[in-house]
């Protein structure tokens, strides 16, 4: 036996977290590695399940993305576009162009909102050993005056378009029910300008932030970019090489139920797949905003990147993307001047599928509607869900990486938790 | 730190969730212009969905989201015997929410549908009061900042806590937005309690009632107007079950 080896088989670690905090919802983390072996490493969702798909049944077609917004509180826009798409595509509603740039630019915003919150209050505490941003405040108040106004901008777009941040009420099937007037979109132009130099300001704060060294081989989807970087709806794709339409979402899903966890899991080609803003960035990387694709580099961000903590890295990239294509819809829809915003919409017995982007990756609404336009029967595939088994395997895959000497159960508890954090889990929407 | 020689109170507070969307603790986050003061008003102790530090000497308690597991009901006890406020923090807390919906459903068969021969644990979804005491209550879905704050202001600082006792409608009014029922469409405005203002008919959908009862609604006439206007009774049922707020009626 060498020595290396010797000295690893006396390597005990125990890391048990209930409860992890600075994520979204309920979810517990558990590796224990015996005389250097991982003999335990686990990621378990114990959130309260809450039933939205049989709450769904009876509804109306126009509650349907009002009840389902409630999903979550940091993605109710994607789900509420997620909800009225697979109804458009039930009823056979094709909307207006105009509601679709007022839709991407709602999606923006709250891609915006929560890749910020993530970034700054909820992943960069762990880089600056605080136990949260509140202290940022005295300690860094300029970081903390930045991270202030970017989530004040890109709540403001929300505002704007959806009428509201959290549970949106201007998204409504067959297109939008409001047009912000052009006063407020020249202000939002403005916000944006501001919004570009905040961004740059964003790049050199995260610059120094670690990402450790860990690779794990895995498989990522998202929607496929085909004019542009897609956020609502279109063809699925996997960097494996799975394509198909959004409505064969099942193929690209396999949900099954686990013992131990309220939420399910997923596989596609492997044992577990990613999706999130690295799933999206590895398969649509040359569909960014240029000033994205710029920002990526000093990160050394490139597809196709297997290190999850990398994911951090993609959201602020995104970040960088969705500000400048909210300038060009902006400018776009002040240049179109009044259009129509609303489709006719005739409710008929029929089942459709709806496929959006939301921050934490890609997510799928399914319903079928009686000629009523009442819900038979419905189905959500959350991004977490999605993401659950692939956290659990990359927690093995760390503590076989790291259960070195000097390892300590500290060391490794910060790491297994950054690592969960770096997905953005949003445990609460998982367990709908 | 004294301010015009008044004594400041640094209340300890606590932010626990429940179930829900978590989208009322969000807005703690929101309001940036005026989010550092708010933040420098109170000691945040423990937020787990924020912070990884864990205190449990708080005084005021704000929950979020209703009760649906009997391990919740055990928990929020544990909460009340150390908080000497209790705030229920958005429509689920106050009424239980829309995850009140899934109690017209028989649970056993909602579980095997969603999971299979792997059913988890649940119980009909209450709101907080209906396990303990709660000192004082903030509806909405999700709650408005502006409230939250006015209630930190109301524990800081003494300053009385003046609840809304008129309907939404006289806020839709003061923004100048076109009324929902001249669109033809339904609006629970003139019986459910002000303190939003009335983001929803300003963008285009008619109020579903998130924040329960004004105090004293006129029932008799705005179901007569409801009836005029052509609305069934199953659409102003949809709508009145929703956030839970108004179930005594139904
Ligand atoms: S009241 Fe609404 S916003 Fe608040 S937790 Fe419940 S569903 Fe979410
Ligand atoms: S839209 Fe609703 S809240 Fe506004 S005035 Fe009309 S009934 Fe009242
Ligand atoms: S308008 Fe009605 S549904 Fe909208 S926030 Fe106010 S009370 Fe709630």
């Amino acid at each position: 036996m060498s020595i290396s080896e010797e000295s690893r088989n006396r390597v005990n670690l125990n890391v048990d977290v209930r409860h992890l905090a600075r994520v979204e919802g309920h979810g517990n983390i558990k590796v224990r590695v015996v005389d250097g072996q991982v003999v335990e490493a686990r990621w378990d969702i114990v959130e309260t399940p809450r039933f939205f798909e049989v709450m769904l049944k009876d509804k109306h077609y126009t509650a349907a993305g009002i009840l389902t917004a409630r999903i979550c509180g940091i993605c109710s826009i994607g789900h509420c576009l997620a909800s009225v798409r697979a109804t458009e595509d039930a009823f056979g509603v094709t909307i207006p162009e105009a509601a679709a740039k007022l839709r991407l630019l709602a999606k923006h915003g709250e891609t915006l909102q929560s890749h910020v919150l993530h970034l700054f209050f909820l992943a960069a505490p762990d880089f600056l050993g605080l136990p949260s941003a509140i202290p940022l405040k005295d300690v860094n108040p300029e970081a903390f005056a930045l991270a202030a106004r970017l989530k004040g901008l890109a709540n403001r777009v929300c505002d704007v378009v959806a009428g509201r941040t959290t549970h949106p009420v201007s998204i409504q099937v067959g297109g939008m029910a409001k047009m912000p007037d052009v006063q407020t979109l020249l202000e939002l132009k403005a916000g944006l300008e501001r919004g570009c130099r905040d961004l740059d300001a964003a790049i050199e704060l995260f610059r120094t932030m670690e990402i450790p060294d860990f690779v794990r081989e895995t498989e990522f989807v998202s929607l496929k970019g085909e004019r542009e970087y897609a956020f609502i709806g279109g063809r699925l794709l996997s960097t494996d090489g799975v394509e198909r339409p959004e409505a064969s979402y099942r193929v690209m899903t396999n949900e099954y139920v686990t013992e131990e966890n309220t939420s399910k899991w997923c596989k596609l080609s492997r044992e577990s797949f990613a999706v999130g803003a690295l799933a999206r960035i590895n398969n649509n990387y040359h569909r960014l905003h240029p000033k994205a694709r710029a920002a990526a580099v000093p990160f050394d961000l490139a597809p196709i990147n297997h290190n999850p903590f990398m994911n951090n890295v993609a959201q602020l990239v995104e970040c960088v993307h969705v500000v400048y294509d909210s300038l060009r819809l902006v400018d776009e829809l002040i240049g179109t001047g009044p259009a129509p915003i609303m489709a006719e919409v005739t409710p008929r017995a029929g089942q459709g599928v709806g496929a959006v982007e939301v921050p934490r990756g890609i997510l799928y609404h399914d319903y079928e509607y009686d000629d009523q336009g009442r819900v038979v029967r419905a189905n959500c595939v959350i991004p977490t869900t999605q993401n659950n088994a692939n956290i659990h395997f990359d927690l093995k895959a760390l503590a076989e990486q790291f259960a070195t000497e000097g390892m300590t159960d500290e060391k490794l508890e910060l790491l297994c938790s950054m690592l969960v954090r770096a997905y953005d889990p949003c445990i609460s929407c998982s367990v709908h | 730190m004294d301010h015009l020689r008044i004594e400041k109170k640094l209340p300890r507070v606590a932010v626990f969730d429940f179930t829900g969307c978590e989208g009322c603790e969000l807005q703690l986050a929101n309001k940036e212009e005026t989010l550092g003061a708010f933040l420098s008003a109170i000691d945040v102790v423990h937020f787990r969905e924020v912070s990884s530090a864990e205190g449990d000497d708080y005084d005021v308690a704000l929950v979020d989201g209703a009760i649906s597991r009997p391990d919740e009901v055990e928990r929020l006890k544990a909460i009340r015997q150390q908080a000497k406020v209790l705030v229920a923090m958005g429509s689920c807390a106050c009424f239980g929410g829309v995850n009140r919906l899934k109690n017209a459903y028989d649970l056993q068969e909602a579980n095997r549908e969603v999971y299979g021969d792997c059913p988890k644990e649940t119980m009909p979804t209450q709101a907080v009061k209906h396990f303990v005491a709660v000192d004082l209550e903030v509806p909405g879905c999700p709650v408005n900042k502006d409230e939250i704050e006015r209630v930190v202001q109301h524990l800081v600082w003494d300053l009385p806590l003046c609840t809304f006792a008129y309907p939404v409608c006289l806020q839709c009014k003061q923004r100048f937005t076109v009324c929902r029922f001249d669109m033809g469409e339904l609006c629970l405005g003139p019986i459910t309690r002000a303190g939003c203002n009335a983001p929803c008919p300003a963008g285009g959908l008619g109020c579903w009632g998130c924040r329960g009862p004004a105090k004293n609604p006129n029932y008799q006439e705005f179901f007569a107007l409801v009836k005029e206007k052509g609305f069934t009774e199953r659409e102003l049922h949809d709508r009145l079950g929703f956030f839970g707020g108004f179930e005594d009626l139904l």
